[in-house]
C-alpha cells in the first residue's frame, strides 16, 4: 500500500491510467458537451447574442435581459405559477401517495395488490402528448365528453370553451398530474410501508392495538424518512416544472399562460417561438442559479436529516 | 397473521379505494379507444362517448391508408430507442467502473464533476445553442438520441454502488493476476454480473426514450424524421398532417378528423398496452431504485 501511494507521487503508472480513461473517454465527452459546456453558456444572459457571431463574440448588454424579463411582469408570473403548482403537487402527491400505499398494503393476496399497481401505474408510463390527447377527448368544446355529455346531464350550459377560459385550469392541471402520478407515488412509499418489520404489528396487535392506532404508530414513523427525503429532494426542484404538463395540456393556449404558464414552458416558448434568445436566456439564468440554490439548500437539510440519503 | 374483523374491514375499505383509483387510471383510455371506433356524425352530433351509439372503423381505414408514413414514425422510434438505450447502457456501465478506480490519477475529481452536474445546469438555452450550433445535430437522428437522454448522474451511481457490492473484489484482482487487461475484467466479468441493474437502467432509459417528443420539438424539423409521439404531437395541431405529407399530395376533403384524431393516439399506445404487463415488476423496482439512489 505505501508503496503505491509512494510510486504516484513519483510518476503516474500509464498502463494503468491510460485504459481507464479509455473506458471512460465516451462519457466524458457526453458529461462535457451535454452538461459542462451549456454550463459556461449561462453567460448568453448577460450578452445579446448574434448568432452569425458566435457567444464569444457577441457583444455583453450588462443586466439588459434581466431588466426586460422583471420589468415585462412575466417573471413574478411564471415564478408563482410554478412554485405553487409545485407546492400543491408536493402536498397532495405526498397525502395521496401515502394514503394509498397503506391501504394496498392491507391488500395480503399478492396476485390483486400486484394488478392494482399495473393498473395505477399505467398512466405514468404514458407520454404528455397521449395525455394531452385523452385530455382533449373531454374537455374540446366541440365533441369532448365532459362538454356534450356531462354538462348537459348537469343541466349546465357550457358557456366557453375550456381552452379559452382560464378559470379551471389550476384545478385541471392538479388534477391530470395526480391522475398521472399516483401510481408512481404509491410504488414509491409502497416499497417503505412493505420493509417494516411485521414483528412491530404482531406486537402492536397483542397488547390491542387497533388499526389506526397502529398506522400512526408504527407504519407512519416507519415510513417518516423515506417521506422526508423525498420530500426535500422535491423542495429542491420547487423552480423546475414538469415541461410536459404544462406545455401538452393545455395545448400552449395563449389565452391561459396567466394560469399555465412556468419558467419552462416560457423558456421554450421565448426561445422557439418568438426567437428571443436574450428573453429566454435570461430566465433560463433565473431558473439555473436559483434552482442551484435551492438544491444545495434541500441537500444540506437532507443532510442534517438523514445523511446517507444526501447527495453531497 | 391472524385475521380479525378490523383487518377485514380495512381490507374491504382498501379493495373499494383501490377498485375506485384503477377504474380512474383506465377509464379515460377506454373513452380514447372508444372514440376512435365511432361514426363521424355520431361524434360530429353526440361528442366522444364511452360506449358508441354506432360503430365505425373509417378512422382506422383513413389511417391505413396512409400506413407509410406510421410505420416510418414506428421505424424512427425503434431506432432511436435501440441505440440510445444500447449506447447509454455501453457508457454508462464503462463510466461506473472506471470511476471505482479510485486509485487512477483525477478518478476522484472526476466523480465531483459529475454529483456537481446533478446539481446545476446550464438549462435550455445554452444546451440547445450547443447542439445546433457546435455539435449540429438539427436534423439528425443524433438530434433526437443525444440530448439530454443519453446518460444521467443517477444512473451511474446506481450503477457504481451496485457493482461495488455485487461484483467481488476477489474475482476482479484474480483477473488482473491472470493477466486480463482492464477491458477484458470489464467486458468479461464486471458486465456480465451487473446485467441486473443494467436491464433495470436499460428499460428506464427505454421508456423515456420511446415516449420523448421534446427533442423532436427542439431539433426536428424535418418530417422524414418524425417519432412516433412527434408525429402525435404535429397532429395534435394539424390533423390533416398525415395527407398533407403523403406522397400522393391528395388533401382528404371528407377527412373523418374526430376520430382519426383518437385512432391515432390508439395506435400510439397499443403496443405498449400489450407489452407492459410483462415489465411491469421491473418497470416499479426501477422507478424505486431510481427515487431514492438505490
Amino acid at each position: 500500500m505505501e508503496k503505491t501511494l509512494m510510486n504516484k507521487k513519483k510518476k503516474i503508472n500509464w498502463q494503468k491510467t491510460i485504459p481507464v480513461y479509455i473506458l471512460m473517454l465516451p462519457a466524458l465527452l457526453y458529461l462535457l458537451f451535454n452538461n459542462y459546456l451549456p454550463m459556461f453558456g449561462i453567460v448568453m444572459a448577460f450578452k445579446r447574442i448574434n448568432l452569425s457571431l458566435g457567444i464569444l463574440k457577441s457583444p455583453w448588454c450588462g443586466l439588459d435581459n434581466f431588466t426586460f424579463l422583471f420589468s415585462s411582469g412575466n417573471a413574478w408570473i411564471i415564478t408563482r405559477n410554478t412554485i405553487l403548482y409545485n407546492v400543491a403537487f408536493i402536498i397532495l402527491g405526498t397525502a395521496l401517495g401515502i394514503a394509498v400505499a397503506i391501504l394496498l398494503n392491507e391488500i395480503t393476496h399478492k396476485y390483486t395488490s400486484r394488478t392494482y399497481q399495473t393498473l395505477m401505474l399505467l398512466p405514468y408510463l404514458m407520454s404528455w402528448v397521449v395525455v394531452s390527447y385523452i385530455v382533449y377527448a373531454f374537455l374540446n368544446s366541440s365533441t369532448g365528453f365532459i362538454v356534450k355529455s356531462i354538462l348537459p346531464a348537469l343541466g349546465v350550459e357550457a358557456t366557453s370553451d375550456f381552452y379559452q377560459d382560464p378559470t379551471y385550469w389550476p384545478f385541471i392541471l392538479i388534477f391530470v398530474n395526480m391522475w398521472k402520478t399516483i401510481g408512481f407515488n404509491t410504488i414509491l412509499y409502497l416499497a417503505a410501508v412493505i420493509s417494516i418489520s411485521p414483528e412491530y404489528y404482531e406486537a402492536a396487535k397483542i397488547d390491542g392495538a387497533t388499526k389506526w392506532q397502529q398506522i400512526k404508530y408504527i407504519t407512519l414513523p416507519g415510513i417518516k424518512s423515506t417521506a422526508i427525503t423525498l420530500f426535500i429532494l422535491s423542495v429542491g426542484r420547487i423552480f423546475y416544472s414538469d415541461f410536459g404538463l404544462f406545455y401538452q395540456v393545455p395545448k400552449n393556449s395563449g389565452m391561459l399562460y396567466n394560469v399555465t404558464q412556468t419558467i419552462d414552458t416560457y423558456v421554450y416558448n421565448a426561445l422557439m417561438t418568438q426567437n428571443n434568445l436574450g428573453m429566454a436566456s435570461a430566465a433560463g439564468f433565473y431558473q439555473s442559479i436559483v434552482g442551484f440554490v435551492l438544491v444545495l439548500f434541500a441537500n444540506w437539510v437532507i443532510r442534517k436529516v438523514s445523511p446517507e440519503d444526501a447527495l453531497i | 397473521m391472524v385475521k380479525n374483523s378490523e383487518d377485514r374491514v380495512m381490507a374491504c375499505i382498501a379493495h373499494v379505494v383501490m377498485i375506485i383509483i384503477s377504474v380512474l387510471a383506465i377509464i379515460p383510455f377506454w373513452l380514447l379507444i372508444a372514440a376512435s371506433f365511432t361514426d363521424e356524425n355520431i361524434v360530429i352530433a353526440k361528442g366522444y362517448n364511452f360506449i358508441p351509439p354506432k360503430l365505425s372503423l373509417a378512422a382506422y381505414s383513413y389511417i391505413l391508408s396512409q400506413w407509410m408514413q406510421i410505420i416510418h414514425a414506428y421505424g424512427i422510434t425503434i431506432t432511436v430507442t435501440a441505440i440510445g438505450t444500447a449506447l447509454g447502457i455501453l457508457i454508462t456501465a464503462m463510466f461506473a467502473f472506471g470511476l471505482l478506480q479510485k486509485d487512477i490519477v483525477g478518478v476522484k475529481v472526476i466523480f465531483l464533476l459529475v454529483l456537481f452536474s446533478m446539481l446545476f445546469n446550464g438549462g435550455i438555452v445554452p444546451t440547445y445553442y450547443i447542439y445546433t450550433n457546435v455539435l449540429h445535430v438539427k436534423n439528425t437522428i443524433f438530434g433526437l438520441i443525444l440530448p439530454n437522454l443519453l446518460m444521467n448522474g443517477f444512473n451511474i451511481i446506481l450503477v457504481m454502488n451496485y457493482i461495488r457490492h455485487n461484483v467481488p473484489q476477489e474475482i476482479i484482482e484474480a483477473a488482473e493476476m491472470d493477466g486480463f487487461s482492464i477491458f477484458g475484467i470489464f467486458f468479461k466479468i464486471v458486465l456480465p454480473l451487473s446485467t441486473p441493474i443494467l436491464a433495470t437502467i436499460g428499460l428506464l432509459m427505454g421508456v423515456t426514450y420511446w415516449n420523448d417528443w421534446t427533442n423532436g420539438l427542439y431539433y426536428i424539423t424535418d418530417s422524414s424524421l418524425y417519432s412516433v409521439q412527434q408525429l402525435l404531437n404535429e397532429m395534435n395541431n394539424n390533423v390533416q398532417f398525415l395527407a398533407s405529407h403523403a406522397s400522393t399530395g391528395i388533401v382528404s376533403t371528407n377527412l373523418p378528423a374526430n376520430t382519426v384524431r383518437m385512432a391515432i393516439a390508439v395506435v400510439a399506445i397499443i403496443p405498449i398496452l400489450c407489452i407492459y404487463p410483462f415489465f411491469q415488476k421491473y418497470f416499479a423496482k426501477g422507478i424505486v431504485m431510481g427515487a431514492v439512489k438505490g
